[in-house]
């Protein structure tokens, strides 16, 4: 069953310190909200220090919000403890930008899928194994490769095992913190259909974190556009892209315009 | 036709890795630059990109094996000594990295990495180098450079430390900057300011710049020719609007057409085959 993903006023500080005794709070997020009904996507935009990682990582429970409501379906989970949170901690699961940060290099591309399982006490070693081989292919890999080490991976194919392993406790939801930046154009184009196939298998609802515009409009239904830890903006993508409202919104899409104008200015199309 | 200042004479680059075969990662390349020219360097993960880089700035991996030559200026950087190498680096060949973060030592203040540097290769005393350094800042569009050269890096944004890198990369006025995908962790805004800083910068100074990147879009109205690598070679290159307009090489016609979808394209994604 989908399972949608509301965000309600969700706010998070940090303090920085800055020198011997001084410091300074640092408001990363403030007063967030949005919605995204279950089986669809909804990607958050800005610039770097937006708050958009910040946000993430609160929905995830990675960080405890400072105010603010967090519904993974039915359940609020902002304020449970981790006894509480373990059993829902799979319905939701996060794949992170860099894979070879987000997963240790030396360890085999099934112990990285497996683990989850582990954690979690689910299945014995057979059944683990068994899914982490069902995963591989499901997210286009041969089950064969199960032994081999993630440093031994190309780029786009360890990205491919994090999904993997995001998946393999049958999430509901997943987020994505800028899972595609770095990646080559042809990586990027194949790991967006899988992600679409995997949402239309699944019913998975997914929060899209990125700076790239032009990658994410493939995928998603919903923007919100972030700055300076507020949403700025947010609707239907398509509306948001033709008719931009705010300043921090124009910015962005211009942007993004300014490459798809050289481009066709450069094919000797009119812009 | 104007002397090239960097020519790359089938330059073709083994790996000897201790476990496994060797690789060929650069295969027999031919390239030149001119003073003051922009030349992209446009490849995927894999594509020897990032070995020709190193190789022109001969900080290869010893694990490496090189054939061929890299004239700059008329000399052969692959028989040099180390001694001469460390004149050249940092002085007429400089490089901007793709990670200002960690190319930045987080525990030394701005204004005295980019000292350092200045140390190195000019001779100048320390209310000179002080001025130089301000000056830098100040022409890489940071504003209050005597905050900034204060300041420890993570105290400053992703954009001003990718500022501070490039300050330091032209600190000495070199005649060649490489830079290895200086801008493609940034976002979309950020990625054109430095992409314009530093065209404005290299045609103010008149440095040439080996820009390396897997994104074609960032090239256009950028670089003035582009040098397209696939598997170790050079398969294609030429000038930016011909490349674009009139790409000869099936894989150069994949890659614009790639272009294309993520310009903000209102047609659907192509269904791309599995991974390899």
């Amino acid at each position: 069953m989908a399972c949608s993903l509301r965000v309600q006023g969700l706010s998070r500080q940090y303090q920085t310190r800055n020198g011997w005794r001084k410091s300074t709070t640092v408001q990363a997020a403030c007063g967030v909200s949005f919605y995204i009904p279950a089986g669809k996507t909804l990607a958050l935009i800005g610039s770097s220090g937006s708050g958009k990682s910040t946000v993430a990582r609160c929905v995830v429970r990675l960080e405890r919000p400072d105010s603010g409501e967090i519904w993974l379906g039915g359940v609020e989970i902002s304020r449970l403890g981790a006894r509480s949170l373990r059993p829902l901690r799979s319905r939701i699961q996060m794949i992170f930008q860099d894979p070879t940060t987000s997963m240790n290099p030396r360890m085999s591309a099934s112990a990285i899928i497996e683990e989850p399982l582990l954690i979690q006490q689910r299945g014995t070693r057979n059944e683990r194994r068994e899914r982490a081989a069902s995963l591989m292919v499901e997210v286009g890999l041969s089950a064969d490769w199960l032994d081999r080490r993630i440093n031994e991976f190309s780029g786009g194919q360890q990205q491919r095992i994090a999904i993997a392993r995001a998946l393999a406790l049958s999430p509901k939801v997943l987020v994505l913190d800028e899972a595609l930046s770095g990646l080559d154009l042809s990586t990027q184009v194949q790991i967006i259909q899988l992600l679409k196939n995997l949402q239309a298998a699944h019913s998975l609802t997914y929060l899209l974190i990125s700076h790239d515009l032009g990658a994410v409009a493939h995928l998603t239904d919903l923007l919100a556009v972030m700055s300076a830890g507020r949403i700025v903006e947010q609707g239907p993508t398509k509306e948001i892209i033709v008719n931009p409202q705010q300043p921090q919104t124009q910015t962005l899409v211009a942007a993004a315009e300014h490459f798809k104008k050289a481009f066709a200015r450069a094919q000797g199309a009119s812009a | 036709m104007p002397a090239s200042l960097l020519q790359l004479r089938n330059l073709s680059v083994r790996y000897f890795p201790r476990n496994g075969a060797p690789t060929l990662a650069l295969d027999a390349a031919n390239l030149s630059i001119v003073r003051g020219e922009i030349v992209g360097i446009l490849g995927e993960s894999g594509s020897g990109k990032t070995t020709l880089g190193q190789a022109v700035v001969t900080l290869l991996p010893t694990a490496a094996k090189y054939d061929g030559q890299v004239f700059f200026d008329g000399r052969d950087l692959m028989v040099a000594t180390e001694r001469e190498l460390s004149k050249i680096r940092g002085r007429h060949i400089s490089l901007v990295p793709q990670d200002p973060a960690s190319a930045l030592n987080p525990v030394m203040r701005i204004g005295t990495q980019i000292a350092e540097v200045l140390r190195a290769h000019e001779a100048l005393d320390r209310k000179g180098r002080i001025q130089r350094i301000h000056e830098l800042l100040a022409e890489v569009g940071l504003d209050d450079p005597e905050r900034i050269g204060s300041s420890y890096p993570h105290q400053l944004s992703g954009g001003q430390r990718q500022r501070v890198v490039i300050a330091m990369a032209i600190a000495c006025r070199p005649q060649l900057i490489i830079a290895d995908e200086p801008v493609s962790k940034l976002d979309l805004p950020l990625q054109l300011q430095v992409l314009e800083l530093m065209s404005g910068i290299a045609r103010k100074h008149c440095m040439a710049l080996l820009w390396i990147t897997h994104d074609p879009a960032t090239l256009l109205g950028f670089a003035d020719r582009i040098g397209v690598m696939q598997a170790g070679q050079i398969v294609e290159q030429g000038p930016t609007e011909q490349i674009f307009r009139h790409p000869q090489h099936p894989y150069t016609q994949a890659l614009v057409g790639l272009t294309q979808e993520f310009a903000l394209s209102e047609r659907p994604l192509v269904n791309a085959h599995h991974a390899n």
